[in-house]
């Protein structure tokens, strides 16, 4: 293999995205970040002669680069899974007014749930908005695919889906660099109403069209370089995509291979040649049964979900497990440990209102982002999260059903970013029909959980430079919130009686809890004076330790050793500050009733 | 060549195991061979326990270990060394920084961080090989190295010269932590060469 070098680079398949977005001849992209697909715009944003962006919602990332399409440019949209649910408005009718310059849409799919609230399949897209999708196994194999991609989009007057899953987005493999080319299409105004005004007149016509680009679609999927079938041994063949395909290399090199690059729409006439072929027909893919339906549909028999789970990542050892269990290896069998699972950082903004939250009896409508960690214990301070923006509503349906017994006692939590993001709308319709439920935002000045991205709040725009900067005060007073409050969150006790003054309004109401993410460069390089335990005085009562902060440690004590060091034989331990780690917020101090928490002198 | 070989990286979100990962991926490609790294970004970053999966060979395919195949692990905490044990085989080596970093429930006191954890690695007769990577760091003048002081110790279990580790280094960190970092990497390295 050659060296890395001028054309080989080292990449991950978010990083290959990029590249190849650019070297395709992309002008514009949008999206909002999302695990697994976050790094495709913040590396695209490098590169030279490509506008980039962070839109405030999937929806509106789509919309601009559908806006992009028409001005006729190439365009990208990018998202993970859920943020298609929220696309999936301008998706389902962008599929009738088709495109001018090419648009791809980028959608990463999260199976196992590594940072995501659910596991949708997001193949199931393609099918229901009759829409072509394309499937890489690699980082290897983007570049290519995303070039055809973009021409077929444009030849075939299509939005193209092109669907990732974590294996292939936060993935590093060697990637070739390609030759940077352009589209023909000629941006400029093109009045074109009957293909882009989808009134009903319109639409119906466009729909005709969408029926026969998909015939045209199925014809390209029969001939397309990109579905292969590979040679090999046995009875057995398998239909494959995505990252699935090296799972069966990885387990079953020599066995043969129908390789789909495309997975909708599908090449009936290539797959039932290929069924034709083989003994046995064991279709691998990840979550739902999508190829193996319809294939089985075509009134081919074969084998999928009978045999592979259809919840979680696929792996080479689930391959293995379930198609040939006889290799399998005996393996040791696990250790039990402590788990231990992420938590908020040292110095966190959200922990000190998640203390308050904790200690109010109320219950705590959560929602998406770092702060949803506020469920675990020891603050538990969580009781419901659906998706990004549901917090204000779930208050707001639960306040109206219970009336007078919820007053008090529906709080609901929302970061900034994601009420910029669908959490308005919620907000304007508490105010609207009237509930008193509590909304806090909590307003740290970034999009934190996915690696700080800017938001439409931050100040700054994806490439880090100054933009207008949205006010949430001046936002929530405008839309009726006549009592916006602003606290500190890591000064727990003011932040306390500002909240519960707060519930007891008999009108919507709104807390802005407004402190910088510990994460953020300009906090990382600022000089934190750190506390420190006054050991002396520390009685035990883990008062600090309740905070849960990763920088406060429980020292648990036999009654001999708490005689030793000097406490009272039934002092059960005590709690220690780790001055490396703590970011000096000073929640722990608020909290401590024996002056046993001091703030070191710098 | 013909060798091929899995490396599993475990341990706390934080600790800097992407850039030791890193710098092992470039140092195979180096050698020659085809190289695929996993890693999970979001929400287990956090302070989570966090892995890192790197393959190479004369071609991979999958991004991912199996279980029981992984021929090195490169554990940054002591814990988190076992926790993947169903990971490792019987000539499995396991390079264990010595450092324990308390989860939440220990750190709250709800439960206590195991005794001589790793026992359960060394009874099965895999061998482990204990690194101070942060004494090591603090020694040669930037704690901050302790994860390139891992990538020395491993050195010794691969083919490659300790040049094609150092020049990797060298590229990748700011110029005026070069020469602390190399000598992290010839600290570590000595450990494992006894």
């Amino acid at each position: 293999m050659a060296a890395i070098g001028d054309d080989l680079v080292w990449m991950s398949g978010n990083e290959a995205i990029a590249l190849a977005a650019y070297e395709a001849g992309v002008k514009v992209a949008s999206g909002y970040p999302g695990t697994p697909s976050t790094e495709i715009l913040e590396n695209l944003s490098t590169y030279e002669g490509v506008y980039t962006e962070w839109a405030p919602n999937e929806k509106v990332g789509l919309e601009v680069a559908l806006g992009a399409s028409f001005a006729g440019v190439r365009a990208l949209a990018t998202m993970k899974h859920v943020g298609l649910n929220v696309a999936a408005d301008p998706l389902f009718t962008a599929s009738y007014t088709g495109v001018r310059g090419g648009l791809v849409i980028i959608v990463a799919d999260d199976p196992e749930m590594h940072s995501s609230q659910n596991e949708q399949d997001s193949r199931n897209y393609a099918f229901a908005a009759k829409l072509p999708m394309l499937e890489p196994s690699d980082p290897s194999e983007v570049g290519a695919l995303l070039k055809e991609a973009f021409a077929l989009s444009e030849q075939l007057d299509t939005p193209v889906l092109f669907r990732t899953t974590t294996r292939v987005a936060h993935v590093k493999s060697v990637v070739k660099k390609g030759e940077k080319i352009n589209s023909p299409v000629i941006p400029g105004i093109e009045r074109m109403p009957a293909k882009f005004v989808m009134l009903p007149g319109n639409a119906r016509v466009r729909r005709v069209a969408v029926g026969e680009r998909m015939v045209k679609l199925k014809d390209l999927a029969e001939t397309a370089a990109f579905n292969r079938v590979e040679p090999g041994v046995g009875q057995r063949g398998f239909i494959t995509s995505g990252v699935s395909y090296l799972y069966v290399k990885e387990v079953f090199p020599e066995a043969k291979v129908l390789k789909l690059g495309m997975c909708w729409p599908l090449p009936e006439k290539k797959i039932r040649e290929f069924a034709s072929e083989v003994d046995e027909l064991i279709v691998v893919e990840e979550l739902d049964p999508f190829l193996e339906l319809h294939i089985k549909a075509m009134g081919i028999p074969c084998h999928g979900k009978d045999l592979l789970p259809d919840q979680g990542e696929l792996s080479p050892a689930i391959v293995r497990k379930s198609l040939d269990p006889a290799s399998v290896a005996e393996l040791f069998a696990p250790v039990p440990l402590p788990m231990r699972p992420p938590n908020m950082c040292a110095g966190c903004p959200h922990r000190g209102i998640f203390y308050n939250l904790s200690r109010m009896k109320v219950f705590v409508s959560g929602d998406i982002g770092c702060y949803t960690l506020g469920f675990l214990p020891p603050l538990s301070a969580m009781d419901s999260c659906v998706c990004m923006g549901a917090s204000v509503g779930i208050a707001h349906g639960m306040a109206k059903a219970l009336g007078a017994e919820a007053k008090g006692k529906i709080v609901s939590v929302i970061g900034d970013s994601t009420f910029m993001h669908t959490g308005l709308s919620g907000l304007i319709n508490t105010v609207y029909n009237g509930s008193s439920s509590l909304l806090i935002i909590l307003d740290n000045r970034i999009t934190a959980m996915t690696g700080q991205q800017d938001n439409p709040a931050s100040g700054s725009n994806i490439k880090g430079e100054a933009a207008n900067s949205i006010d949430l005060e001046a936002l929530c007073r405008a839309v009726g919130v006549r009592q916006v409050d602003v606290v500190n969150p890591h000064d727990i006790n003011s932040c306390r009686k500002v909240l519960e003054a707060a519930l007891e309004r008999d009108e919507a109401s709104v807390v802005i809890a407004r402190a910088p993410c510990v994460l953020l460069p300009e906090m990382k390089k600022a000089k934190h004076i750190p506390y420190s335990t006054r050991l002396a005085d520390c009685t035990g009562c883990m008062a600090c330790i309740r905070l849960g902060c990763p920088a406060i440690s429980w020292n648990p004590l036999t009654p001999d050793e708490a005689v030793a060091k000097g406490y009272k034989e039934k002092q059960k331990g005590f709690a220690l500050i780790n001055e490396v780690q703590c970011n000096g917020c000073g929640q722990c101090q608020a909290l401590c009733k024996f002056d046993a928490i001091v703030r070191q002198e710098a | 060549m013909g060798a091929q070989g899995n490396i599993l990286f475990s341990g706390v979100g934080g600790q800097g195991i992407l850039l030791a990962s890193e710098i092992m991926a470039y140092a195979l490609l180096a050698a020659g061979y085809d190289v695929k790294k996993s890693e999970v970004h979001g929400m287990a970053q956090r302070g989570g326990s966090v892995t890192a999966q790197l393959r190479y060979g004369d071609k991979v395919y999958s991004p991912l270990i199996e279980p029981g195949r992984a021929d090195i692990q490169m554990a940054f905490e002591m814990m988190e060394a076992v926790r993947y044990l169903p990971y490792l085989h019987k000539d499995s080596t396991v390079i264990v920084n010595t450092q324990k970093i308390l989860p939440p429930a220990v750190a709250t006191g709800k439960t206590t961080y195991p005794e001589d954890v790793l026992d359960h690695i060394t009874a099965r007769g895999i061998k482990v090989v204990l690194v101070d990577a942060f004494e090591l760091a603090r020694e040669v003048g930037e704690v901050r190295t302790a994860n390139v002081v891992m990538v020395g110790a491993i050195s010794a279990f691969l083919p490659m010269a300790s040049s094609v580790y150092e020049e990797i280094i060298a590229a990748r960190v700011p110029v005026k932590f070069k020469d602390v970092n190399l000598k992290a990497f010839a600290a570590g390295r000595k450990v494992s060469q006894g």
